[in-house]
């Protein structure tokens, strides 16, 4: 018979959630200095799905790049290749049709809350409840069908080109938005009455995890990360590109800080969304997707070149150096939650691990979008 | 001590409204399609893997331009072509025709740039998704010898 082991007060060890632990979406690695229940210290790995994707933006021409951008965030793929082709199109002084741009703010959006309903249904998965995430993904099912039929893909969409779109829509796609729209207020109605009033749900979430707006500010955070700390921040708003400008929507704020504000930042946003989609759907107008101008090999005159675009997971932004060649001489990427994920580190010393599983889930997190 | 009833006042029917969500839920008719035994139509513009168009004859249209080996980001399709000598108008002349078009799918991204760039529409889309093996050498298509075994489907099915 052994002695039970005996800790000294002080004593503390490592715990490392991931990098294959469900609870952290994806290849994500946290070293977690632990004493007892609670969080001394943590530290974020990254680089277990590095694919180098800054360095084959510079190898390859801007057209064969495209498809890469779609493997960034796999769940709002539509938004990062927005940036890129909106990049191009500005430093090479290609003209887009005005449909295909309407087009192009559509399909974002209908991304966007396609996005937004999966995070919404693995995030309240991590903190137990199971159902909301089957009727999450039967939502999410009917925007997916509507984009491959437009698209011929359900996620790697590769669907805007330098100049306008691969094809137009058809008929049944604006007749199945149409449909789509009233279905999808009635279930964000269910998902208020079924989540957000459950009296465990809230406990979990209100008043855990502070994330100050000058934590964001510091750590560049972005997206409804910065937006439940207050910060009015939109790329939508505050850098108009595209045809937003034309649009009637609110930017969801919450000043609470907390897991339940970034919760309730992401649920409104779907809501405005859909406004976006329905004025999007009415305004559409008539004409060619295509620029007729364009020419066949894209070069872009020397110099830099910078587009940032509001995604489903915060601020993206794209720089190309050109020095007058087909390829990139420098191309870099700012991925929202990069930044959105090292703040986790400072924000979660000395909180409970279940509390701190929670905060994860609230950032909304894809490592192979942060770890290109 | 209001603050601790009233929770479980107001918790207590949030957890009432839930169920009766999750029960009404239950009565609802079954979205999930039960793959294999049923199987959805594939949508109108899938992207699957690329194949040969044939002509009338059941000839393939491609002329052997290399615009699609030169357009694909990831080097997957290989072109090989001979010369042949065929009369026209009494002439004989010297003309490119594919002997091989094989496309190395393990490598395949799906993007479309070949089907864009090609001039001629001798590839397009497959709707194929079936494509499941443990072995790297299934994912080797040899689309030119696809393209007689389609038109031999087709004859036999006419």
């Amino acid at each position: 018979m052994s002695a039970p082991i005996q800790l000294r007060p002080d004593e503390t060890f490592i715990l490392n959630v991931g990098p294959q632990h469900p609870a952290t979406h994806g290849v994500l690695r946290v070293k977690m200095q632990m004493d007892g229940e609670y969080i001394v210290k943590a530290e974020t790995v990254l680089g277990y799905v590095h694919r180098m994707h800054e360095k084959m933006g510079e190898n390859r021409t801007y057209a064969q790049y495209l498809p890469n951008l779609s493997r960034l965030d796999y769940l709002g793929a539509l938004g990062y290749t927005h940036g890129h082709v909106l990049a191009i199109e500005r430093a090479a002084g290609i003209e887009v049709p005005e449909r295909a741009e309407y087009i192009r703010a559509i399909t974002v959006e209908l991304n966007r809350v396609a996005s937004h309903l999966f995070w919404f249904g693995a995030f309240v998965m991590d903190l137990g409840g199971f159902s909301p995430l089957m009727y999450a993904i039967q939502d999410r099912e009917h925007i997916l069908d509507m984009l491959e039929a437009v698209t011929g893909a359900r996620l790697t969409y590769c669907y805007y080109r330098f100049g306008g779109l691969y094809n137009d829509v058809d008929d049944d796609f604006i007749e199945a938005a149409k449909r789509f729209i009233p279905r999808m207020r009635k279930s964000l109605k269910k998902y208020d009455a079924l989540v957000t009033g459950n009296i465990i749900f809230r406990k979990r979430l209100e008043g855990i995890a502070p994330v100050s707006a000058e934590m964001c500010r510091k750590y560049g955070a972005t997206g409804p990360v910065a937006r439940g700390s207050g910060i009015n921040f939109d790329v939508r708003k505050n850098e108009p590109y595209s045809v937003y400008p034309e649009f009637d929507f609110d930017v969801p704020v919450y000043h609470e800080c907390d897991s339940m504000a970034r919760y309730k930042v992401r649920m409104d946003e779907m809501e405005q969304s859909l406004r976006i989609i329905e004025q999007g759907l009415e305004k559409l107008p008539d004409g060619p997707v295509m620029a007729e101008k364009k020419p066949k090999n894209i070069k872009l005159p020397v110099g830099d070149f910078y587009q940032a675009v509001e995604t489903a997971r915060g601020s993206f932004g794209i720089r190309i150096v050109s020095d007058g060649d087909k390829n990139a001489y420098r191309l870099k990427l700012r991925s929202p939650t990069y930044s959105n994920m090292h703040l986790f580190d400072e924000a979660c010393e000395g909180m409970l691990i279940m509390d701190a599983l929670a905060f994860m889930g609230s950032l909304d997190l894809v490592i192979p979008e942060m770890d290109r | 001590m209001g603050g601790y009833f009233s929770d479980i006042f107001y918790g207590g029917k949030s957890l009432l409204v839930g169920l009766s969500i999750t029960f009404r839920e239950f009565f609802k008719p079954t979205v999930t399609v039960q793959y294999p035994y049923q199987t959805l139509k594939m949508s109108k513009r899938f992207r699957g893997h690329i194949e040969l168009l044939g002509d009338d004859e059941g000839k393939t249209k491609c002329v052997v331009c290399g615009m699609c080996e030169r357009a694909c980001p990831s080097g997957c399709i290989t072109l090989g072509s001979v010369s042949v000598d065929i009369e026209v108008d009494g002439k004989i002349k010297k003309k490119k025709v594919l002997s091989k078009y094989d496309l190395d799918f393990t490598r395949c991204s799906l993007c479309g740039q070949c089907v864009e760039n090609c001039n001629f529409g001798a590839i397009d889309f497959s709707k194929e998704y079936n494509l499941a093996s443990t072995r790297k050498e299934d994912f080797h298509f040899n689309l030119l010898e696809r393209l007689k075994r389609m038109e031999r489907l087709e004859v036999k099915n006419a």
